[in-house]
């Protein structure tokens, strides 16, 4: 076994933004007199830094819109980081050729949230299954590959038989299975699942993490977690990290989390699951919008809203500072130990 | 083998069998195509071969009418010609130049319009701005200089030679544009479906990618458009016919006849005009109605049950 501490995969100050400034007579204006060229661009992911480890389910936790999902397909390299480094193992992946990439495509799998839009409707569930083992060993038989596919299928509980039917002949739970397995079919040690049950009825919801959670005991999985849904992130998680506008907040292992989160924005949005005999609302009401990603705030993100901030905390950005041996905090107060 | 038992128990079959609409329009489809295809082993005449041809039998009304003979069923055209076998012949024209021009305007089409959809940038915009200047010139002034130039460059003698596959290149390249945009359309569609991302995430190429997965997922528009451009091909043709830049006489399509009939129907021999009419409309339609059925079909979310 390997040591369970030492990181599958490191992320080092990624950056991801979009130019949505579209074509180049949008992007001139008029200004004070003169032509001038603006781009606009979305800052998605911002200097965002940490590492998973072997064998651990990392959340990823935020707010709509907080750049989530972007940061787990540059993970995956389905976008180019704008700077930044990704190293998985001992090698940086993230400027690999797509030739160079091929053996780290087979470690590294994507489980996604839409279970209608992530098959195609066009090829049986078995042709999806086979594609990827294929693809990967060329010299593998038919037979070879459809006993993987039906081996494969069991183990995500959808009956090998029903192979050679199209994804639109199933449910939406069936379906996640069937691109779970998908995901599984290469052996990879690793999978990005973003959102994988949010768009599935809760009692699906469960089967499924159930799911998730026994193929990562029989095969060791690492797994990166994006979801909003904060009972499904105790459910399953070993860390879990709070995305504030793309921006890493705090990052502390799910008991901590939940007993005593230490970011302000952190003890925010955990104040607003609800709990059961609650008399009064413990709820830390946040004023105003969360900022457009379009223009950030100068210093820290979440300045703009937090009960605690202060001038330090509009002009220095604050850097996420090691906080006991799995933890990572990023704020100034709780820096200078007065939170 | 194994192949067919499989598409005889398909979906595809099944619904095949059970719509009167598509196995009546499939059969038809299917006998005039073998029709034209054997036209030189079932015409009683040979059209082409100008020794047999005598002016004096020219426009005899079918052989049930009065003065009809019976050498001629469906009676004579205006140079004596059989016409039931001149129309064999010209359905036979016909046929080629319409599907030759689908399948040259949909390949051009499909990889272009594949392309620009899922490349994007400044690749997209060059391939459409060049499909808009296509689509903004009429079909007929590229076919009038086109066969201005040909007939001056390599005489009228081997202009008729090559008429055929001048006429599908010409149709063709009017037509692809739309395909090209149906495509692409599609494909912008298909491409943000995270189907796509998956197969990227196994590190499959973007030919592979577009070719195999997101092109079967575009098929469904372009099909039915492909049954409308056959008959807008055979249409086409039957036009550039009427204008001299078409089929030659010696070699008549179904659209030069009605054209050479049309000339006639007002001193009584409608029936050079309407015979090749009927046939021309019974094919197009035929393979309109296959084409729906097909689109029906093929779309996996309209399945029936």
């Amino acid at each position: 076994m390997p040591n369970s501490s030492t990181p599958l995969l490191s992320i080092r100050h990624l950056v991801k933004h979009f130019d949505i400034s579209g074509s180049l007579l949008d992007q001139l204006t008029w200004e004070k007199g003169r032509l001038r060229r603006r781009r606009t661009t979305v800052k998605a992911v911002n200097d965002v830094s940490f590492e998973i480890r072997r064998g651990e389910t990392l959340s990823v936790v935020g707010e709509s819109g907080c750049g989530k999902s972007t940061l787990a397909r540059t993970v995956i390299g389905l976008y180019p980081p704008n700077r930044g480094k990704i190293i998985y193992g001992d090698q940086r992946i993230d400027n690999l050729s797509a030739r160079q990439m091929l053996p780290y495509r087979r470690r590294m799998q994507m489980i996604f949230q839409d279970p209608y839009a992530s098959l195609n409707p066009r090829m049986t569930v078995a042709r999806t299954l086979e594609e990827p083992v294929v693809f990967h060993n060329p010299s593998m038989s038919g037979a070879a590959a459809a006993e993987k596919v039906a081996d494969v299928m069991r183990q995500v509980g959808v009956d090998p038989k029903w192979a050679d039917r199209y994804p639109h002949e199933f449910s939406g739970g069936q379906r996640q299975r069937i691109s779970i397995a998908r995901a599984l079919m290469v052996d990879p040690e690793f999978i990005v699942a973003d959102e994988p049950v949010s768009a599935l009825d809760v009692s699906i919801q469960a089967q499924i993490l159930n799911l998730l959670m026994d193929a990562q005991d029989q095969r060791g999985l690492t797994y990166l977690f994006i979801t909003h849904d904060l009972s499904v992130v105790r459910h399953i998680s070993t860390r879990v990290a709070v995305i504030y506008l793309g921006t890493l907040c705090e990052l502390a292992p799910a008991a901590d989390i939940f007993s005593r989160p230490r970011h302000p924005y952190t003890q925010a949005l955990l104040s607003a699951i609800p709990r059961l005999g609650e008399q009064r609302s413990q709820h830390i009401r946040l004023k105003g919008e969360v900022p457009t990603p379009i223009q950030l705030p100068t210093g820290c993100v979440f300045n703009g809203r937090c009960r605690y901030a202060d001038a330090r905390c509009r002009e220095e950005v604050p850097v996420a500072t090691p906080l006991g041996p799995d933890a990572l905090v990023a704020c100034h107060r709780v820096a200078e130990g007065k939170l | 083998m194994k192949a067919w038992r499989r598409f005889r128990g398909s979906y595809f079959f099944y619904s095949f069998r059970r719509d009167p609409v598509a196995l009546a329009s499939f059969s038809i489809f299917l006998f005039l195509v073998l029709v034209s295809i054997l036209a030189p082993v079932i015409a009683p005449h040979n059209p082409y071969d100008t020794s047999t041809i005598d002016v004096m039998d020219a426009e005899i009304p079918p052989s049930w009418m009065n003065g009809g003979e019976e050498r001629f069923w469906l009676g004579t055209d205006i140079q004596g010609r059989d016409l039931y076998s001149t129309m064999l012949y010209g359905l036979r024209t016909s046929v080629v130049i319409g599907i030759g021009a689908v399948l040259f305007q949909g390949i051009l089409g499909i990889v272009v319009g594949l392309t620009a959809g899922y490349v994007g940038g400044r690749v997209d915009s060059f391939l459409m701005r060049v499909a808009d200047i296509q689509f903004s010139i009429p079909y007929l002034i590229v076919a009038i200089i086109t066969s201005a130039v040909f007939q001056l460059a390599f005489g009228v003698g081997r202009f008729e030679q090559l008429a055929m596959p001048l006429l599908i290149v010409i149709i063709g390249i009017s037509e692809w544009p739309k395909y090209a945009r149906t495509v692409r359309a599609s494909v912008l569609g298909e491409k943000q479906k995270e189907y796509v991302e998956a197969a990227r995430v196994i590190g499959l190429n973007p030919a592979r990618i577009m070719y195999r997965h997101i092109l079967p997922n575009t098929l469904t528009p372009v099909l039915v458009i492909s049954t409308i451009q056959v008959a807008q091909a055979v249409m086409s043709e039957a036009a550039l016919s009427f204008l001299g830049l078409g089929m030659p006489v010696t070699k008549p399509s179904l659209g030069s006849l009605i054209k050479a009939g049309f000339e006639y129907v007002f001193s009584g021999s409608w029936w050079i005009t309407l015979f090749p009419g009927i046939l021309l409309v019974t094919f197009t339609l035929v393979v309109i109605l296959f084409g729906d059925w097909l689109r029906d079909v093929l779309n996996p979310k309209l399945y029936k049950g």
